[in-house]
């Protein structure tokens, strides 16, 4: 006796299943990018394209390459380790064309009490100044030069 | 023009290396990188910050976060000398324009910067449905744009409040630790803004980063140990008020 007497219909299931397997690998093949995969459950070409991002703080190495004497005054001062772009701004784009992009002026009365406001929060060791009572109005760079604040002869230098 | 069967047979492979070139997708951004050199962390040095919002301001710029949404933020700590379980904490706009005076005199105050943990075992990415969000191999937590549905998943599972959705692109976003920088041999935008080196990178496999160091040297914590999400944002003088 044949089992496949009448089997007819199973073959052709069979193919309509087949067909749809078949389309089922071929779409998956086109729609998942190559890279799914590549280092884990994600799209591994995401991490290339986040790395691509433009700069915009160039890196004080960057400025150091020209600005050496800035350097070299900093250093010496209490200023040593803050470095240029924390109070200059993003210049990212001065570092590529340092010719037609030039630094905006900066404002010592707005500038230096972002860090030396007084502040119950700020560690204790940090110079601190009611700005208000400290200058009575003066700008800070009237007396203090901000790549090396300390006040020359005037002691302790805080 | 006539192709015959042969020509086509030939045409064939050509066509099908020309579309395995479409689909490999962008090279890699920065060829000197090695991935698997590296392990990326940060340091926060609590008794450092002096909370100008430099950092905040930084990332903002680097990274165009948009205004009221913070990647990095700075929060003040006020405990009362008998409520370390209760601490008053603000964070007026993130810290981005510094601190008010305190509100109340006395207790402890002090300040303690904030920013995605990276962490090594992270619950926001073993939510996601399409892995759009994912450690890299030299870990850190990263955002996939293209897949990213925007549905929000991450954003309640991350223990730390890290995550937001941009309101411009509708898709989940957080601190990527600059990894467009980082990969490029640069530092991060707020620890290149710090003034007073309260936040360091940390190449957690790189043996000569003084990470090593300093956390044999200091009393370190992370933030939620217990969630066991393995952070890898170290915080020296980490007060017990922190939550």
């Amino acid at each position: 006796m044949n089992v496949f007497h009448d089997a007819g219909h199973l073959f052709r299931l069979a193919a309509v299943f087949l067909a749809g397997l078949v389309l089922f690998l071929v779409l998956r093949g086109f729609l998942v990018p190559r890279s799914f995969g590549q280092y884990g459950h994600y799209r591994g070409a995401a991490i290339a394209e986040i790395a691509d991002r433009p700069v915009h703080f160039a890196g004080h190495q960057a400025c150091e390459t020209c600005h050496g004497d800035v350097q070299e005054k900093k250093a010496a001062g209490r200023h040593a380790h803050v470095n240029c772009e924390a109070c200059h701004g993003p210049l990212g784009q001065h570092a590529d064309d340092p010719t037609s992009v030039q630094p905006p002026k900066l404002d010592t009365a707005v500038l230096c009490v972002r860090c030396h406001e007084q502040n119950a929060a700020k560690p204790k060791t940090f110079p601190q100044v009611a700005s208000a009572e400290h200058s009575s109005g003066l700008a800070c760079d009237t007396c203090h030069q901000p790549h090396s604040p300390a006040i020359a002869g005037a002691g302790a230098g805080k | 023009m006539n192709i015959t069967r042969r020509h086509l047979l030939l045409l064939l492979p050509a066509a099908a290396l020309a579309w395995e070139h479409v689909l490999a997708g962008t090279p890699e951004a920065a060829p000197n990188y090695q991935m698997s050199q590296h392990w990326w962390g940060m340091l926060i040095d609590i008794p450092k910050c002096i909370g100008c919002g430099n950092c905040v301001r930084a990332c903002q710029a680097e990274n165009d976060v948009p205004d009221g949404y913070f990647r990095t933020w700075v929060e003040r700590y006020h405990v009362a000398d008998w409520g370390l379980e209760n601490p008053d904490v603000d964070s007026p706009d993130g810290g981005k324009h510094g601190f008010p005076p305190a509100r109340e005199a006395g207790g402890k105050n002090f300040f303690v910067p904030k920013l995605c943990n990276h962490c090594a075992d992270s619950p926001c990415t073993q939510v996601c449905p399409v892995g759009a969000t994912f450690i890299s191999p030299d870990g850190v937590v990263l955002i996939d744009k293209k897949y990213c549905l925007g549905c929000r998943y991450c954003v309640q599972a991350c223990p730390y409040g890290c995550r937001f959705i941009n309101p411009k692109t509708e898709t989940a976003e957080k601190c990527t630790l600059c990894y467009h920088r980082i990969t490029k041999g640069l530092t991060t935008a707020c620890c290149e803004n710090c003034p007073t080196g309260a936040r360091q990178l940390a190449d957690l496999k790189n043996p000569s980063d003084p990470i090593h160091e300093f956390l044999k040297t200091h009393t370190v914590q992370v933030l939620k140990p217990h969630m066991a999400t393995y952070a890898k944002v170290y915080y020296n003088g980490l007060d017990g008020s922190v939550r």
